[in-house]
């Protein structure tokens, strides 16, 4: 089985990328937002939908939806609240409150790193399901006994981000959902996680003839929950809709199931053609209307976005000719939103490739740590390496300590036994060796360079291995330097 | 506009039962036929109206930007809210199986 | 005032004088309502233990000098869709038979903080939908004038309290005329405010952006304290207006001098002979009081029912497909989710309401939303025009308030049609989020009540109360109910 598609055979893909919100509460109530917590512990009226009960919109919602809007480049505009009418038993009112069409998102677009563009048609507010889970036969939805529901998660606010059909490949899927989680990370409406479920992606996948307009019958794929399932199922459907079309057959329009094991798309029970949602507006809330004063507040609250803060970074290098390995570097900084830590770093003396090579390898495997760690603290140890103090490991062994439990870096590296001598212990230490060794001294005041290893070897010596090298031999060169000043 | 037709066949009142979640056997759904081509068909009157450029009224009040801060509100207590639930387990509402026999 | 102009505040005034305890009113009105309820069917529960004790808080506060509130110790009946923590809510369905939520609807708080006591939960048609409560899961509410004919619906048991004086006053709801209908078939005074003065937050809805709660009682006075205690602004209703509570009882004396009054030619057209007889009495009557009195016709409002059964059927088929079986109410089972979600509203829900959920999403299913859903929402927009044109020339519209007096029980179930048509008076108004007022107003040569009805201008109940309280005030005196012990109607 080819993963090219034959030349006749143009993929057309489109993404409906789904983020929760970072509200303390839920879209129309004030229970806890939050992930993992007891069974039904976070509920209330409203959002388990009680009789009687009535939904009144979060601020904070609204504006991280037009947050998230505003990052896109849309358009933010007056806006409703619509009924998705259908039963789920996670489904408290039987019916979605979401927006239809009069979304407060449109017309955006999203810079992908390959430096295509894909167009977002809109980004909506809409309110989560519960959770339900299905018990007996291996916990899938086919063979279950029976189902459980937990309504903690039900009216959590959800942002919908649903892409113009411009994508053209499982690689540029990717990208263009990297690009999205970093932008959404950047613009702290979400955190982002995939494998926890507060950003959630289903592709929709069609194929055409190359060169021409008309869309083929699209398939909507579920259950990504991770970029290379993303892309694995693309590549798999891509090829599993060429051949039914190389054949001569049509591709059946339905929903399609991921099953990450057997690396295929299984389509659903087949339903009903387009289920009928009967769509009205939702006569519990009013109308959103952002003036642009509002507008304007929010849009001041939000931070630069990836592309930029990617070019920040690149703009410590002063112009110099930036390698790959460090553009990778940048790029999972920014992705995680550490770039301010190596910004930081580096306005404090420490050299930037040094702040960014720590910050996109230590820090980002600690990314709990490195959202909370004291800038000063960070700055301090990177120092420390930088001038020879601490030696690299020792660095990053200090720092993974540091991510983990904070505290000062020069304490924890004494606990560790890193004792660096301090500068006076270290020149005191070499003054007693150039005492000892004078005439090794004049030839190396005379320009033999090789005698600072034979020097540093003796400083070591003389303080059991608590001196740093590096150290050393750059207060041989003071002493050096002074010596020809006088 | 098209004008729908108000005649409600046994088959529209099955389709629309299946869409309200309505388990009705065929005496409901002809009775329900009858009755809904009726009612249909006074309500229809509307459909008469030349209505023009009107816009829809959605609400009787002006209202907008009705919104409440992100702060929290104690939640209820769990146990009183299963105490009212046909069936539970583990802290959580049971169900039947969604593809359950039949579906 | 006194207990026949405003039996309820007079109540509360001695209540609060310590001319008499809340302990002893409660008693009272318990044992009137064991006298009169098992012949009446007013009530779906009677709450005497809870009333008990709420009537022993009242009396505390007094005792203690504190302000037991401008209710204090007054018995009223709670319309079954009304969230009372803790105890039964049934909406007068079977599928919420057994339904204890927990929590109060914010009406309920306020008014137990005015100090009223909750003595029961008054029937209803199931769900609010009907006009004679014969659609009860629970069996029909009698008319107190005739218990073989009907008090009207949906908020027929909170008018058959009132009525039988079983309690002075009551809480009930409106989507099309639910409270007005039957505060007219049964001869008190019902209120339904402006849509977005009383909030909703704990009324099981029915039709969203219709549902209102509002007053019956014997006295507009006591109508109008009672919504005054209900009114206000709640954060936890988005549809509320931001506005305090209202004071309309202060100004109800004031007469009706230069007020410019139109008799609405749509509704007393096509309107039983008496109760036409009757609207026109209180037009002359308030003529003779100094108002200006003309006819006005408003065509429009002839399209005002059709376009309401569209819109709220529309809306409670969605409001009521969260009665699933799955997280409380009746679930009867069944090997899969959605067959025991369908089989559970089979049993659970009545023929009503199961024929305006039909309704409802057959008006809002793809192929038919514009034609239906979408153009009643473009009559509504004409009908408010058409309020706002007639307000030009008047400051308030009177008619009928039903278009005939009270039916025969099982006269009109087997045709929903002819049962619909109770609510052509009333419910343009509810379209229009205007208040209106029903008033009594005699009777026809059977002896049963008749209503008036005062319509204002959206936020204008002051003036429709004056209107109302000169219509009281001129009004024959009406006699006593067959069944019941009515005081203020005590010659």
């Amino acid at each position: 089985m080819s993963l090219k598609t034959t030349p006749e055979w143009e993929p057309v893909i489109g993404l409906e990328v789904h983020t929760e919100l970072k509200t303390e509460t839920k879209l129309f109530c004030g229970c806890r937002n939050a992930f993992g917590d007891e069974p039904n512990t976070n509920i209330c009226p409203v959002c388990l939908g009680l009789p009687g009960s009535l939904p009144v919109l979060n601020l904070k919602a609204v504006e991280f939806a037009m947050r998230v809007g505003l990052a896109l480049g849309c358009d933010i505009k007056p806006s409703i609240f619509h009924r998705k009418n259908y039963f789920y038993p996670d489904m408290p009112k039987d019916y979605q409150t979401t927006q239809y069409d009069e979304p407060i998102n449109v017309n955006g677009c999203l810079l992908l790193a390959d430096g295509s563009r894909v167009g977002i048609v809109r980004a909506h507010m809409e309110e989560d399901t519960g959770k339900t889970t299905h018990v007996g036969g291996g916990g899938r939805i086919h063979d279950a006994d029976y189902a459980l529901v937990d309504y903690n998660r039900a009216g959590v606010p959800l942002v919908e981000i649903v892409s113009a059909p411009d994508i053209r490949s499982a690689t540029q899927a990717r990208l263009y959902v990297s690009e999205l989680r970093a932008i959404l990370v950047a613009s702290g409406a979400s955190d982002g996680r995939m494998e926890e479920g507060s950003l959630r992606v289903d592709a929709n996948v069609s194929l055409r003839a190359a060169g021409t307009e008309t869309f083929g019958t699209r398939c909507e794929i579920k259950n990504l929950n991770s970029l290379r399932s993303l892309s694995r199922a693309i590549e798999y459907e891509i090829v599993r809709q060429t051949e039914i079309l190389d054949a001569g057959d049509q591709v059946v329009q339905q929903t399609r199931h991921w099953d990450e094991e057997a690396g295929r798309t299984v389509g659903l029970r087949s339903k009903e053609e387009a289920f009928d949602y009967r769509y009205f507006p939702e006569p519990d809330l009013v109308p959103v209307v952002p003036d642009f004063a509002w507008q304007h507040a929010v849009g001041a609250e939000l931070g630069p976005m990836p592309a930029e803060r990617r070019e920040r970074l690149i703009a410590l290098f002063d112009g110099e000719e930036v390698p790959s390995a460090r553009i990778e570097q940048i790029n999972t900084v920014v992705e995680h939103g550490l770039d301010p830590l190596v910004t930081y770093a580096a306005e404090g003396d420490v050299p930037p490739a040094l702040a960014l090579a720590r910050t996109a390898n230590e820090a980002a495997s600690d990314l709990e740590g490195a959202r909370t760690v004291d800038k000063d603290s960070y700055t301090a140890l990177l120092r420390l390496e930088n001038d020879g103090t601490l030696t690299s490991k020792q660095s990053r062994e200090v720092l993974a300590e540091l991510l983990r439990r904070g505290g000062d870096p020069r304490e924890i590296a004494r606990r560790m036994g890193f004792e660096t001598l301090g500068t006076d212990s270290t020149a005191k230490a070499v003054a007693e060796v150039i005492e000892a060794n004078l005439s090794e001294w004049a030839r190396y005041l005379e320009g033999d360079d090789k005698l600072s290893g034979f020097f540093t070897g003796q400083v070591m010596k003389a303080t059991r291995g608590k001196a740093n090298g590096k150290a050393v031999v750059a207060e041989l060169q003071r002493l050096r330097a002074q010596k020809g000043i006088d | 506009m098209t004008k729908p037709s108000h005649g409600l066949t046994r088959d529209d009142a099955a389709y629309v039962a299946r869409l309200a979640r309505l388990d009705l056997d065929t005496a409901e759904l002809d009775l329900f036929a009858g009755q809904l081509a009726a009612v249909v068909e006074y309500a229809a009157q509307v459909s008469a109206l030349d209505t023009g450029d009107v816009p829809p009224t959605a609400h009787p009040l002006p209202l907008q930007n009705v919104l409440r801060p992100d702060e929290l509100v104690p939640s209820l207590d769990r146990d009183e809210v299963l105490s009212q639930a046909p069936d539970v387990e583990a802290g959580r509402f049971k169900v039947p199986p969604i593809l359950g026999e039949g579906s | 005032m006194t207990a026949q102009e405003a039996p309820a505040l007079s109540l509360a005034s001695d209540v609060r004088g310590g001319k008499v305890s809340a302990a002893e009113v409660t008693e009272r009105h318990l044992a009137l309502i064991g006298s009169y309820e098992g012949s009446l069917g007013a009530f779906v529960s009677v709450l005497e233990d809870e009333a008990r004790k709420e009537a022993a808080e009242v009396d505390r506060k007094v005792a203690a000098g504190e302000d037991p509130g401008p209710l204090a110790g007054v018995p009223i009946a709670v319309k079954d869709n009304l969230c009372t923590r803790g105890i039964p809510t049934t909406c007068s369905s079977r599928i919420l038979a057994q339904w204890r939520p927990p929590y109060d609807a914010t009406v309920v708080t306020r008014i137990r903080e005015a100090g009223a006591v909750v003595v029961g939960k008054s029937n209803l048609d199931e769900f609010a939908m009907g006009s004679s409560t014969e659609n009860s899961a629970f069996g029909p509410s009698k008319n107190p004038y005739d218990t073989g004919r009907v008090p009207g619906g949906s908020s027929g048991g909170s008018a058959v309290a009132v009525a039988s004086g079983m309690t002075p006053i009551a809480l009930g709801s409106e989507t099309g005329g639910s409270i007005r209908q039957p505060a007219a078939l049964c001869g008190i005074v019902g209120m339904k405010p402006t849509y977005g003065t009383v909030s909703r937050y704990g009324l099981v809805a029915f039709a969203s952006s219709l549902d209102q709660i509002g007053p019956l009682a014997q006295s507009v006075a006591d109508a109008a304290t009672l919504y005054d205690v209900i009114a206000g602004h709640d954060p936890l209703d988005s549809t509320s207006l931001d506005r305090p509570s209202p004071r309309t009882a202060a100004g109800l004396g004031e007469g009706v001098g230069k007020v410019r009054v139109g008799v609405i030619k749509e509704l007393i057209e096509g309107v039983d002979d008496a109760v036409v007889a009757r609207v026109r009495e209180a037009a002359e009557e308030l003529q003779r009081a100094g108002a200006g009195v003309d006819e006005v016709s408003v065509p429009e409002l002839g399209y005002g029912l059709p376009a309401y059964y569209l819109l709220a059927s529309a809306e409670a088929s969605s409001n009521l497909a969260r009665y699933d079986g799955v997280r409380y109410g009746l679930r009867i089972d069944a090997p899969n989710a959605e067959a025991m979600n369908s089989a559970t509203r089979a049993t659970g829900f009545g023929a009503e309401v199961k024929r305006r959920i039909m309704l409802g999403t057959y008006a809002l299913s793809a192929g038919y939303y514009d034609a239906y859903y979408g153009q009643a929402q473009r009559v509504r927009t004409l009908i408010i025009r058409a309020f706002a044109r007639a307000y030009e020339r008047f400051d308030v519209l009177v008619g009928a308030t039903s278009p005939g007096t009270a039916f025969p029980l099982g006269s009109k179930v087997d045709d929903p049609l002819s049962m619909y048509l109770s609510d052509v008076c009333t419910a343009p108004s509810n379209l229009a989020g205007h208040p209106a007022l029903s008033v009594p107003f005699g009777t026809d040569e059977l002896g049963l009540p008749v209503g008036v009805q005062v319509l204002a201008p959206a936020l204008e109940e002051g003036i429709m109360f004056r209107v109302g309280a000169a219509i009281e005030a001129a009004a024959p005196q009406l006699p006593a109910p067959r069944v019941g012990a009515r005081e203020d109607l005590r010659t």
